[in-house]
């Protein structure tokens, strides 16, 4: 079994700030990380792989820098590794990137047929989780999203059941392969390196490609050019003109303080205070 | 990059919203959207189109008659058993030969589970661009075109997106951003109904079966009228008891911050936030809450908010309705009981 992964490096958004008058994303630095979401899908790779034989590469597109993060995917134990880095993909929305990641799957491909893709279930700056679908759109993978775990796979029938997050509760079902899943977060946890896996990942040559490599011709589809939205305006949200109405003051008791604010309620909010039941509706 | 039409796109023509159908129910984030809709379909002088998809006639052609009272002159129905449970072939083919064949210039749908499988596939196979989570949707008057606002960087910044020379232009919006529009019973519109032009053996994917969850209430936090809300100033897990007590009282639903459910002092679907649930209640109680960005994204749209912290310059002071200075360990109990009393007169007296 062949399973290709699908993961994105991303400024660690908890260290990231914003420069309060330019308005700019200060990411001087702000470390690069696999996005969180991304290694529920390493890991629920490997499982598979661990259960049923077959290879695990994992695939990012990005600057050369991404290679970090695909060292760190070998650390964890993932067999081939390829980062896909081209100045022209630069400025891709979700319809460019998914059509440059689907292009380097089909070539990956060539080699040892694909039976599953793996995505995470967004990332945690675009944010939006729309490459999974799209990757499996262009690829016609059957495409399973929100999965929350991988019931069986069968590889003589080509089959796979697994179950999915849906409104007010979980589908159970079954497909044909190949698929692409996109993993639910907290559906498992990531494996710790081994010693071993730490080594091969400082050894390793990380393999780069160019879009001539991964068999991409169609410069209009990728990067820029290939991306139908353009963001035309980045600005700070306005802050409230009003502050809130304090209720009470410095030494008031909780009792006080709790009594004055039912009575703000009571005579400026009838509505809520009827929902309350603090006035007879 | 040209923001001018190409003219063989000159023909896609109206705003078409999503009605998100599952076991016979309509998501309410599809009527916040008719609602949202509605405005943008006046300001561009077109028609308000639902699209409803299900497995049973009549189901649909009741969503159908409920889209017109919420705004739709339209109702695109395709109706078919191999549609009853959601599965993304079937309909991702049904929404995208709608589009087709009548060519709507804006296609809006919810940011739930089902919306974003349906969007990010649609698009795809149409490929035209899709703007995620929006906040804000507003034409362009200079050129007719979707303004679709979103927040980046988990809400620190917002930026506007445009869909450039493709359509339709689509976006989706998630549960609780729009408030919900009035209904406007007895309005009429006029049904499109087409067939899916499939059969089951076409369909790879079978649903063999459907576990819904244990606690509905849950997922009811997003559409909760009433909210108490904890975050870390609250201690510890043991204090939260003091949140569940008020919350009993009031009769409202309980919510926290990410620390205190990454802490496991509420379950994770329970967070409220940029990475959690966006709530909308009438009345929003924050104890021990700081008022970060990425909680205020979750919750702003809340009517009245009461904010207790013992900080006086906490930042949820900035935006909250009313605020208390104090210990919310001190001042959780002492609503508590002050609510308790008053109801009880007032149920006596009434
Ligand atoms: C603030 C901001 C807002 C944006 N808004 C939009 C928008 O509304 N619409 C739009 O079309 N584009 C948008 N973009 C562009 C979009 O973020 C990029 O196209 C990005 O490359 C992929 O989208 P994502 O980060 O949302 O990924 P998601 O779709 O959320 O990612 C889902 C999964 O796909 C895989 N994946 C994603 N990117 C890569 C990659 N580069 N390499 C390998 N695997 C990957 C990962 O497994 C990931 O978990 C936005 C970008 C920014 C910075
Ligand atoms: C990508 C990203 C996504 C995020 N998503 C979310 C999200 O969805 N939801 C979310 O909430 N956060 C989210 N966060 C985290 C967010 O930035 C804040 O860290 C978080 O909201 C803070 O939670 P808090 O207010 O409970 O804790 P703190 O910021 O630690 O605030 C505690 C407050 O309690 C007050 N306090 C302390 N003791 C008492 C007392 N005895 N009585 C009264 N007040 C007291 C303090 O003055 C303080 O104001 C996200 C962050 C990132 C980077």
């Amino acid at each position: 079994m062949h399973i290709v992964v699908c993961i994105k490096q991303v400024p660690d958004s908890a260290q990231i700030r914003v420069h309060p008058v330019t308005n700019t994303i200060m990411r001087q630095g702000v470390p690069a990380i696999i996005n969180p979401f991304d290694l529920f899908a390493i890991e629920e790779a490997l499982r598979l792989k661990d259960k049923m034989g077959g290879r695990v590469t994992v695939l990012t597109m990005g600057p050369p820098q991404a290679e970090d993060a695909l060292r760190k995917a070998i650390a964890y134990g993932v067999d081939d590794v390829v980062l896909l880095t081209d100045r022209a993909f630069a400025g891709a929305d979700t319809l460019a990137t998914s059509f440059a990641l689907a292009q380097a799957i089909r070539t990956i491909g060539e080699e040892s047929p694909v039976d599953i893709v793996f995505t995470g279930k967004q990332t945690i700056d675009g944010d939006t989780a729309q490459v999974g679908p799209g990757i499996a759109k262009r690829l016609g993978l059957q495409l399973l999203t929100y999965v929350s775990a991988v019931d069986a796979v069968d590889l003589d029938q080509k089959t796979i059941t697994i179950q999915r997050r849906s409104e007010g509760g979980v589908q159970v079902i079954k497909t044909q392969l190949p698929a692409l899943i996109t993993m639910l977060e907290g559906t498992n946890q990531i494996r710790f390196a081994t010693m071993s896996d730490m080594f091969r990942s400082a050894r390793a040559e990380v393999p780069k490609w160019s879009k001539d490599r991964a068999g991409i011709e169609d410069v209009t589809k990728i990067g820029l050019k290939g991306s139908p939205t353009v963001v035309s305006k980045v600005f700070a949200p306005k802050p409230k003109a009003v502050k809130a109405q304090m209720i009470g003051v410095d030494g008031d008791t909780p009792q006080a303080k709790a009594a004055a604010l039912l009575d703000v309620l009571t005579g400026q909010h009838p509505r809520l205070a009827s929902e309350l039941g603090l006035i007879a509706g | 990059k040209r923001l001018e039409l190409d003219p063989r796109l000159a023909s896609y023509k109206g705003i078409w919203v999503f009605v998100e159908m599952e076991r016979g129910q309509v998501h309410p984030v599809s009527w916040e959207l008719m609602g949202e809709g509605h405005k943008l379909a006046d300001v561009l002088g077109v028609e308000l189109g639902a699209v409803v998809l299900g497995g049973d006639p009549a189901e649909t052609a009741a969503a159908g008659e409920t889209a017109f009272t919420y705004g739709a002159d339209v109702a695109y129905t395709v109706s078919d058993p191999i549609l009853k449970d959601y599965r993304n072939e079937p309909y991702t083919k049904a929404m995208t030969d709608l589009v087709n064949k009548y060519e709507p210039e804006i296609l809006l749908l919810g940011a739930t589970t089902l919306g974003r499988d349906l969007a990010g596939s649609v698009a795809t196979t149409l490929l035209t661009g899709l703007t995620a989570d929006c906040t804000e949707l507003a034409i362009d008057p200079d050129n007719r075109g979707l303004l679709a606002t979103r927040p980046t960087f988990g809400g620190s910044l917002l930026c506007t997106i445009q869909t450039l020379n493709y359509r339709p232009q689509m976006a989706t919006v998630r549960p609780r951003v729009m408030s919900m529009p009035d209904a406007e019973p007895g309005r009429t519109g006029r049904f499109v109904t087409e067939q899916l032009g499939m059969v089951e053996n076409d369909i790879i994917a079978k649903v063999l079966s459907f576990i819904p969850d244990e606690d509905q209430d849950k997922a009811q936090l997003a559409y909760a009228n009433l909210i108490v809300a904890g975050g870390r100033g609250m201690g510890k897990a043991e204090n939260f008891k003091l949140i569940w007590d008020l919350a009993a009282v009031l009769g409202a639903e309980v919510g926290g911050s990410r620390p205190v459910t990454h802490a496991g002092w509420l379950s994770a679907d329970r967070q409220i936030g940029q990475s959690g649930k966006t709530v909308r209640p009438n009345l929003y109680i924050a104890a021990g809450i700081s008022g970060a960005i990425q909680h205020r994204v979750g919750m702003e749209g809340a009517d009245v908010i009461i904010a207790i912290n013992n900080d006086p310059n906490a930042p949820i002071f900035d935006f909250a309705t009313y605020g208390i200075v104090g210990d919310a360990l001190k001042i959780l109990p002492a609503l508590t009981e002050a609510f308790r009393s008053r109801l009880a007169v007032n149920r006596r007296a009434g």
